[in-house]
C-alpha cells in the first residue's frame, strides 16, 4: 500500500510545482513529474507477486507474468508526454523571446 | 462489423499525413485535400445517421472476445456518437471553408490545415472509441493539435494563452490518466461496456472518488465552472475558425460528450454525481454570463458566453440524470436530455457563426474592440445580418433554434420540479439578450461609420461569406429538430442511449 | 552552433555509430525482446543529438538536416498508416490493423507478420521526430542569437 501512497505524493509534488512555481521551465518540470508519478503508479498496479516480464524466451518456464497491459499504456503515455513537453518547451522559448523573461508574473498581457 | 467505422479516423489522419508530404511539391494542395476530407466525413456521418440503425461495433485488429471478455480495442457507433460526429463534421466543414481565405494572413498556411485535420481526427477518435484508454489517447491528439493551433499566430497574447491552456490541459490529462489507472486497478479492464458490467452493482466510496476525479478532469477540458479560467484566453486568442472549432466543437467532443458517456453508460447512476453536475452546470451558466457583461473584446465576450451556454447543455442532461436516479417519469428525463443535446448542436452552430463573424470583422478592420467599432452594417451587410441571426439565436428569440432548445430545457426543469433551475435559465437568457444587444449596437450600428469609408472597408471574400450564410441558414433550419419526425431521425437515438443506461453495455458485451 | 573540444569530438566519433547501431538492433528485434520501435528510435536519435552537440554545425547545414528529417518523419508515419489500412483492403475481411503477413516460425528474426515492418517504420518515425525537435530548437536558438 505504501507504494501507491508514494506515487500519489509524487503526483502532489508535481502539482505543487505547477501551481506554486513562478518560472515557466519549473512549471513544465512539475508537469513532467506528475506524468512520471502516474507512469510509476500504472507500473505498480500491473505488478504480480513473483511475476516475470511477459516475454517468451527459449528456456521458458511458465511462472506467472506481470500484467503487460499497463506497460503498453505507459509506453503510449510516454509518447504523448513527449509531444506535450516538446510543444510546451517550444512555446516557453518563444515566450522568452517575446517577453525576455521566464517569470509568469511578468507575462500578463491577457486580463479580464 | 461495419468496415466503414475506422474511416472516421483514417480519413482525417491519412489526409494530414499525406498533406505533410505533398505540401513540399504542390503549394496549394492542402486547400484542396482538407475540404474534401471534411466533406467526405460529413457524407459518411449522414450515411450512418440515415441508413445505419442500431449500435455498430468494430474490433480493431479483428480480435474476438475470449470467454466473453473483450480484448480488442472497440470502436462503437451508436445514436449519441452519430449525433456528436454530425456536430464535428458540420462545423468543421464550414470552418475549413471559411479558413480558405482567412489563412492568407499566415506565412505557413499548410501547417494550419495539417493541424486542423489532426484536430478532427482526435475528436472523431474520442467519439467513436469504446475504450477509456483509447479516449485518452485521441483526446491528447486533439488537445495537442489545439494547443498548437491556438498559438498559430505566435503573437504575445496567443503564446500566453496557449501556455495557460496547456498547463491546465496538462493537469486535466494527468488527472484523467490517473483515474483510468484507478479504474483498471479496480476492474482489470478498459472497455467501457465491460467496466459497466463489473461495477454496476458496486456503490463504494472508491467509485465516488473516481467519479469526482473524472468530473474534475473532463470538467477542466469542458470548462465547467470552477475550471473555466483558461477558456476565455485560449478561445479569444486563437485564429477565428479555430475559435469556432474550439468553442463550437472541441469542448463538447472531448469534454461534455465524455462526461455524458461515462456517467450514463459506464458508472452506475448516483444521486450525488447527478446533483454535482447539475449544480456546477447552473453555476457556470450564471457565472459565464455575468462575466461576459463587462467585456469589450468581442471574442472574449463570446468565449464567456460559451461557458454560460455549456451550462444549459449540462443542466439539460443533468436534470435528466436526476430524474432517472430518483425514479421519476422517463418521459420527462427524455425531454430534458433531448433539450440538452439539442442545445449542444444549436450552440455549436450559432457560436461557431458568431466567432466566424468576429473573425470577419477582425479580418477587415484589424480590431475586435467593441468601443472602436461601430457602423459596420452598411459596409459589411452579410456579416451584419448573419451576426444578427446568430445573436437572436443565442438569446433564444423564436423562430431561431436557440429558442426551442431553451424552451425544452425550461419546460423539463419545471415538470421535474426544479423550479429554481428554470428560473435561472430564464434569467440568464435575458442577460444574454442584453449582452448581444450591446454587441449588435456597438459593432454594427452605433455611429454612421464614416471612418470605415476612408479605410475602404468592404465585405469579406466569397468563401468566408458563403460559410457564414450557410451557418445562418442552419440556425433557422435546425429549428426543425423540434418536429417529431425529424427528431426521431437525429435526436431521439442519442437520447435513447442516455435514457436506457443499461443498453449500451448489453449490446456490446452481452449479458 | 559551436562544437566542443577535440577530446569530446574524437570520443563521439567512436561512440556515436555504435549507439546508432544499437538503436537499430533494438528496432529490428522489437517483436522478440523488450524495446521496439519507440525505444530504438529514441536511442538512434540520441546518436544524432550527441553528434550535433559534440561537433557543432553551421546553420545552413542544420536547416537542411531539419528539412530531411521532417520528410523522413512524414513518410514514415504515412507508411505506418498505409500498412494499417492495407489490412482493411487485403484478404477480404476488412479489418483495420489486420496482421495479414505470414506469421513465420516463432523466434526467428523474420516472423510475427507485419509487426517487424511496423516496428521499423515506427523506429524511423521516432528517430526523425526527436531529431527534428532537437534540431528545431538548436536552429531557433541560433537564429535568435543572430
Amino acid at each position: 500500500m505504501i507504494v501507491y501512497i508514494l506515487c500519489f505524493i509524487l503526483f502532489l509534488i508535481g502539482l505543487y510545482g505547477v501551481i506554486a512555481k513562478r518560472n515557466l521551465i519549473k512549471m513544465i518540470i512539475g508537469l513532467a513529474i506528475m506524468e512520471y508519478s502516474i507512469n510509476l503508479f500504472l507500473i505498480v498496479i500491473g505488478y504480480v507477486e513473483g511475476g516475470t516480464a511477459p516475454i517468451i524466451t527459449k528456456n521458458f518456464k511458465h511462472s506467472g507474468f506481470v500484467d503487460p497491459l499497463p506497460q503498453a499504456m505507459i509506453l503510449t503515455a510516454i509518447v504523448i508526454g513527449l509531444a506535450t513537453t516538446a510543444v510546451l518547451l517550444a512555446v516557453a522559448i518563444r515566450l522568452y523571446k517575446k517577453y525576455g523573461t521566464f517569470d509568469i508574473d511578468e507575462i500578463k498581457s491577457l486580463k479580464g | 462489423m461495419n468496415s466503414l467505422i475506422p474511416l472516421f479516423v483514417i480519413i482525417p489522419l491519412g489526409s494530414a499525413f499525406l498533406m505533410v508530404i505533398l505540401e513540399r511539391f504542390l503549394k496549394n494542395i492542402c486547400k484542396v485535400i482538407t475540404p474534401f476530407a471534411l466533406l467526405s466525413l460529413l457524407i459518411l456521418t449522414l450515411h450512418f445517421i440515415l441508413r445505419v440503425e442500431d449500435t455498430q461495433i468494430y474490433k480493431v485488429g479483428g480480435f474476438e472476445p475470449v470467454n466473453g471478455i473483450p480484448i480488442a480495442i472497440y470502436m462503437v457507433i451508436d445514436g449519441l456518437s452519430k449525433f456528436v460526429l454530425l456536430i464535428i463534421s458540420l462545423v468543421g466543414f464550414f470552418s475549413i471553408l471559411y479558413s480558405l481565405s482567412y489563412t492568407n494572413q499566415y506565412t505557413s498556411e499548410n501547417k494550419f490545415y495539417v493541424l486542423f485535420s489532426l484536430l478532427i481526427a482526435g475528436m472523431n477518435g474520442v467519439v467513436i472509441s469504446g475504450d477509456i484508454f483509447n479516449i485518452y489517447v485521441f483526446l491528447e491528439i486533439a488537445a495537442i493539435a489545439s494547443y498548437a493551433l491556438v498559438a498559430f499566430g505566435v503573437e504575445k497574447q496567443q503564446l500566453e494563452a496557449t501556455f495557460k491552456y496547456q498547463i491546465l490541459g496538462g493537469i486535466a490529462s494527468m488527472i484523467i490518466l490517473m483515474t483510468i489507472g484507478l479504474i483498471y486497478w479496480n476492474t482489470g479492464t478498459l472497455n467501457i461496456a465491460d467496466i459497466y458490467t463489473q461495477i454496476s452493482n458496486q456503490n463504494s466510496l472508491f467509485l465516488k472518488f473516481v467519479s469526482l476525479l473524472f468530473v474534475a478532469g473532463f470538467g477542466l477540458k469542458a470548462a465547467i465552472f470552477p475550471f473555466h479560467s483558461w477558456l476565455p484566453d485560449a478561445h479569444s486568442s486563437a485564429p477565428s475558425p479555430i475559435s469556432a472549432m474550439l468553442s463550437g466543437v472541441l469542448i463538447k467532443a472531448i469534454g461534455i460528450y465524455v462526461v455524458f458517456r461515462l456517467f450514463f453508460n459506464m458508472f452506475p447512476l448516483s444521486h450525488e454525481i447527478a446533483m454535482t453536475i447539475t449544480v456546477l452546470g447552473t453555476i457556470s451558466m450564471i457565472v459565464g454570463v455575468l462575466l461576459a457583461i463587462g467585456q469589450w473584446d468581442l471574442k472574449r465576450l463570446l468565449a464567456y458566453h460559451s461557458i454560460s451556454q455549456m451550462g444549459y447543455v449540462i443542466i439539460g442532461v443533468g436534470i435528466g440524470m436526476l430524474v432517472i436516479v430518483t425514479g421519476g417519469d422517463k418521459k420527462i428525463a427524455a425531454l430534458s436530455i433531448a433539450g440538452g443535446l439539442f442545445h449542444m448542436i444549436n450552440h455549436s452552430v450559432f457560436k461557431g457563426l458568431l466567432f466566424l463573424n468576429a473573425g470577419a470583422i477582425e479580418y477587415r478592420t484589424g480590431t475586435r474592440n467593441l468601443q472602436r467599432l461601430g457602423g459596420l452594417a452598411k459596409f459589411m451587410p452579410i456579416t451584419s445580418s448573419t451576426s444578427f441571426i446568430a445573436s437572436m439565436s443565442i438569446s433564444g428569440i423564436p423562430p431561431f433554434n436557440g429558442f426551442f432548445s431553451k424552451v425544452l430545457i425550461i419546460v423539463a426543469a419545471v415538470r421535474a420540479g426544479y423550479n429554481w433551475i428554470a428560473f435561472f435559465a430564464v434569467f440568464v437568457s435575458v442577460i444574454t439578450l442584453a449582452s448581444f444587444t450591446k454587441v449588435q449596437k456597438y459593432a454594427f450600428h452605433n455611429n454612421d461609420g464614416n471612418k470605415w469609408l476612408k479605410k475602404n472597408i468592404k465585405e469579406v471574400p466569397f468563401s468566408m461569406s458563403f460559410s457564414m450564410i450557410i451557418m445562418a441558414l442552419l440556425c433557422l433550419g435546425l429549428s426543425f429538430f423540434i418536429v417529431p419526425e425529424v427528431r426521431d431521425i437525429f435526436l431521439n437515438p442519442a437520447v435513447q442511449i442516455l435514457v436506457d443506461t443499461m443498453e449500451y453495455s448489453t449490446k456490446i458485451v452481452g449479458m | 552552433m559551436k562544437g566542443m573540444t577535440i577530446i569530446v569530438k574524437k570520443i563521439t566519433q567512436l561512440v556515436a555509430p555504435i549507439i546508432f547501431l544499437f538503436g537499430f538492433y533494438i528496432v529490428i528485434h522489437g517483436h522478440l525482446s523488450p524495446g521496439g520501435g519507440f525505444a530504438g528510435g529514441v536511442i538512434m536519435a540520441g546518436a544524432i543529438i550527441l553528434q550535433i552537440l559534440a561537433n557543432g554545425n553551421i546553420l545552413n547545414n542544420l536547416l537542411q538536416e531539419e528539412h530531411g528529417m521532417e520528410l523522413l518523419e512524414s513518410v514514415a508515419i504515412f507508411l505506418f498508416m498505409l500498412i494499417a489500412v492495407l489490412g482493411l483492403l487485403v484478404s477480404g475481411t476488412a479489418i483495420f490493423f489486420q496482421n495479414f503477413v505470414n506469421k513465420g516460425v516463432w523466434g526467428n528474426l523474420l516472423s510475427a507478420g507485419f509487426i517487424p515492418i511496423e516496428n521499423i517504420v515506427v523506429g524511423a518515425e521516432v528517430f526523425a521526430a526527436i531529431s527534428t525537435i532537437f534540431i528545431a530548437m538548436v536552429v531557433y536558438n541560433d537564429e535568435v542569437k543572430k
